[in-house]
């Protein structure tokens, strides 16, 4: 980066450290901040909306369907997320593959599964062999996206469901009995009412959520934990800047970053509580206080 | 939506068949001197500078990909890239998994380094290996007590900070950790020649492959320069 | 059926290290995965176990010393909390592993006079007692918020009844704001004792390295997915055991619920309910 750096051997101290920091592979750790939050960002939304259609789904008159989305908020009660970690992305890249391969090589004969090998035609590769590294590693933020908001999804679900059912029963009531439908009940009395109550439940989610991410170093991302342990961990003089294991120092640092963030977002959320909080003080507040007797 | 999906799956095809020939070279890129990352992020080593030239004499268009040791066979077969070049030795519990094309390295033995100074016994100390590495099967049958760990930098770290008696590693692997000691690691015990040199990993339904790479292979030992870049990664016996 | 009789001798125990020293290499058998697995799951319930019994007492120290009105009693308790409900569990694990082998390799030898052992430091490496470690404080820490709530919803009532018959200090603690608490805290200390039990399945995937190949359910787990190239069975069989202990827990924990709250009407009773508000 600085002239100063082109010969590290030759340098030490504070320059060296400066060096060190600002070599292309520090810059990736510190890019994988970004990627982190860009998780957060897109992760939050498509969790949500996972959620809302679980939770619609508990509400749905389709037995099959209100099993299916009942379970699906459920398990996440019974099994680590870590598990669903390690399997989902798998999964899913192994079954779009197989789809595509149905698909687009739907002449080829040959079985998809030899012996242990999962052989798709070529054209069905997800991504395809010859995308470029960012298209790859694209793919591989996708897969770990999903996997984040189904399992963040079926939390999601537990809250908004939770939520629906804090509704005042009477308010309900009072739409069948101006002849509402089923559906117009949903949409109109229940989805809008539904969110004072889900917001203490959802800002918790947001700061598990954040909790979560460092779980993306399991899903084959080059994630800030990913590159704490490769830049930390001891260099030998065939490296240009040989050091011993520096790990801790490195995972100092992501502790610090993680309590910064919580931190901030413990403070931004509190007020945004307290806000809402604060304008239903006066009618839903003591609505609630009425029908709970 | 179908619609978009069929252009999607179009343009896939003819953009495939344009370039068929791109085959993914999976590595681990921490285990120097065979292959590594450097300062820049760019893959350097023994296994990078070979996988160029091998895929120069194949006449295929090469690109790397990285991917942690302890899941490198089932992406290979997943399909997630087409060689394994990561330091792996050819053994007879692999080959029933996967192909290995001719080995480019000679059997390289395997050593134990431990902290200078101590007494260790090599089959009945704490021995750390990589998980999923040969080293790791022998210690386990050597009857001395096996550590492992992930990546091969925190298995040096064992040893180190003295939680593991000694690490279980490629020579060519560990002989930069004890030149770099200043005479604080040492080699200890008899050196155990494990595995059958390392190849490259190729699926098995693969064949077409392996044969491309064994014919370069065979081409770089003929005219000396696979001894050429042996001797410049110091990565042991010539052939 | 008799073949998968010897494999549960063989490997039945093997997390512990008792069986067979070399895992099943080739030709894994369904009943190989669900034994092992199974035999991993022993480390996932000690884990559970006893940070859970430990983190109790540590985090009931801690809900009080936050309720303190002095800043030396309080911002102790604060900062501890905030340290370890603030920060991923995953990262807890990978830094105060490195920390630990850091510290010099010593014996401190503990002497209670008609017991005498020695403490070696280099176990904190190891997950039994390192790992350990850490869950155990990220357990206490979030039953301390728990129990801090709970002690703060006690009845005034209750408070001012007891105040009146002279009840002060301790005494008042233990005779009238711990039952109460303890009832007040239940619902959500299950959840959060069920959500630690999860928590025990990271430490083999964080730094903590497996001896002996000795790991728990999830370690093995792995080891069967990279063996056999296929996830399909083995993550689904960690899946159905970590249920099965889960319903144990919640069984177990609603037996206590039922005991805490036997006093009371049907009505005022507390239901133990899913909250997130404790995942880690």
């Amino acid at each position: 980066m600085f002239n100063t750096c082109i010969d590290p051997s030759s340098i030490e101290g504070f320059i060296w450290l400066i060096c060190y920091l600002t070599t292309a592979k520090h810059f990736a750790f510190y890019f994988s901040f970004l990627v982190v939050l860009l998780l957060l960002i897109f992760a939050a939304p498509l969790s949500l909306l996972f959620g809302f259609i679980a939770t619609a789904g508990v509400r749905s008159s389709i037995i099959p369907i209100r099993i299916l989305a009942k379970g699906y908020i459920h398990m996440v009660r019974g099994i680590p997320d870590v598990v669903f970690f390690l399997f989902v992305p798998l999964a899913l890249d192994q079954l779009f593959e197989f789809i595509r391969h149905k698909i687009i090589c739907f002449e080829q004969s040959e079985p998809i599964w030899r012996g242990t090998d999962f052989v798709v035609c070529k054209a069905a590769k997800l991504p395809l062999s010859t995308a470029d590294l960012w298209v790859h590693q694209l793919y591989a933020f996708i897969l770990a996206l999903i996997a984040f908001a189904l399992v963040f999804g079926a939390f999601a679900g537990n809250v908004l469901s939770g939520a629906m059912s804090a509704v005042p029963k009477a308010q309900t009531e009072t739409g069948m009995a101006f002849g509402f439908t089923k559906k117009q009940t949903f949409w109109r009395i229940l989805v809008p009412q539904m969110w004072v109550y889900a917001i203490p439940g959802l800002s918790n989610l947001w700061m598990i959520l954040i909790k979560a991410t460092p779980l993306l170093f399991l899903l084959g991302v080059e994630d800030i934990v990913y590159w704490a342990r490769e830049l930390g961990g001891s260099k030998t003089s065939l490296y240009a800047y040989p050091h011993p294991d520096w790990r801790v120092y490195y995972f100092a640092g992501l502790l610090v970053f993680y309590l910064l963030m919580t931190w901030l977002s413990g403070k931004v959320l509190n007020r945004l509580q307290s806000k809402l909080s604060h304008g239903q003080a006066t009618m839903a507040g003591r609505e609630l206080q009425g029908y709970q007797g | 939506m179908k619609k978009i999906l069929i252009a999607a799956v179009l343009a896939g095809l003819t953009f495939s068949s344009a370039f068929a020939d791109t085959v993914r070279m999976g590595t681990e890129g921490a285990y120097m001197p065979y292959n590594g990352i450097d300062d820049n992020g760019k893959f350097i080593g023994f296994e990078i500078d070979l996988g160029d030239e091998l895929c120069k004499r194949a006449k295929l268009d090469c690109t790397w990909v990285k991917n942690d040791w302890d899941s490198i066979i089932p992406n290979l077969k997943a399909g997630n890239y087409d060689t394994i070049i990561a330091g792996m030795s050819i053994t007879e519990e692999r080959m029933k998994e996967i192909d290995f094309t001719t080995n480019y390295t000679q059997p390289d033995p395997s050593k134990y380094l431990a902290l200078s100074g101590g007494s260790v016994n090599v089959t009945s100390g704490v021995i750390a290996a990589q998980t999923g590495t040969i080293q790791a099967s022998f210690i386990v049958e050597s009857g001395a007590t096996l550590v492992e760990f992930a990546t091969p930098d925190e298995t040096i770290a064992a040893v180190q900070n003295g939680e593991a008696d000694a690490v279980l590693a490629d020579k060519a692997f560990l002989e930069p950790y004890a030149k770099d000691s200043g005479g604080k690691l040492e080699f200890v015990g008899d050196s155990v020649l494990i595995g059958g040199g390392v190849g490259m990993g190729i699926r098995k339904s693969d064949t077409d492959l392996k044969n491309k790479f064994n014919a370069a292979i065979n081409s770089m030992k003929a005219d000396g320069s696979l001894n050429d870049l042996i001797k410049k990664w110091e990565i042991g016996e010539l052939f | 059926m008799s073949n998968c009789w010897t494999t549960i001798q063989d490997y039945g125990l093997r997390s512990i290290g008792i069986g067979e020293r070399i895992l099943p290499k080739t030709d894994i058998t369904i009943c190989e995965q669900v034994v092992l697995i199974g035999s991993g799951l022993i480390w996932n319930i000690y884990f559970g176990i006893i940070a859970v019994f430990f983190g109790f007492w540590f985090a009931l120290m801690l809900a009080i010393g936050k309720n303190n009105k002095l800043a030396i009693f309080r911002n102790p308790s604060n900062s501890f909390i905030f340290l370890f409900r603030g920060s991923p569990l995953f990262i807890q694990f990978f830094f105060v592993y490195e920390l630990f082998v850091l510290l010099p390799k010593i014996g401190v030898t503990l002497d209670f006079g008609f017991l005498s052992f020695s403490l070696q430091t280099h176990w904190l490496t190891k997950a039994w007692l390192g790992g350990l470690f850490v869950l155990f404080c990220n357990t206490a820490a979030y039953s301390a918020e728990i129990f801090y709530g709970a002690i703060r919803s006690v009845p005034s009532t209750e408070l001012e009844a007891a105040e009146a018959f002279g009840i002060t200090g301790w005494h008042k603690f233990w005779r009238i704001i711990w039952p109460s608490m303890l009832r007040l805290a239940w619902p959500s200390y299950t959840n959060e004792a069920i959500f630690l039990f999860h928590a025990t399945a990271l430490i083999f995937f964080t730094g903590f390295p497996a001896w002996r190949q000795s790991g728990d359910a999830l370690y093995y787990a792995n080891y069967f997915s990279d063996r056999t190239f296929n996830p399909f069975l083995p993550y689904p069989i960690v899946a159905a055991y970590f249920i099965l202990v889960t319903l144990i827990i919640i069984s177990i924990f609603g037996f206590a619920n039922r005991y805490l709250n036997r006093h009371l009407d049907v009505e005022q009773r507390t239901q133990i309910k899913l909250s997130i508000n404790l995942l880690r």
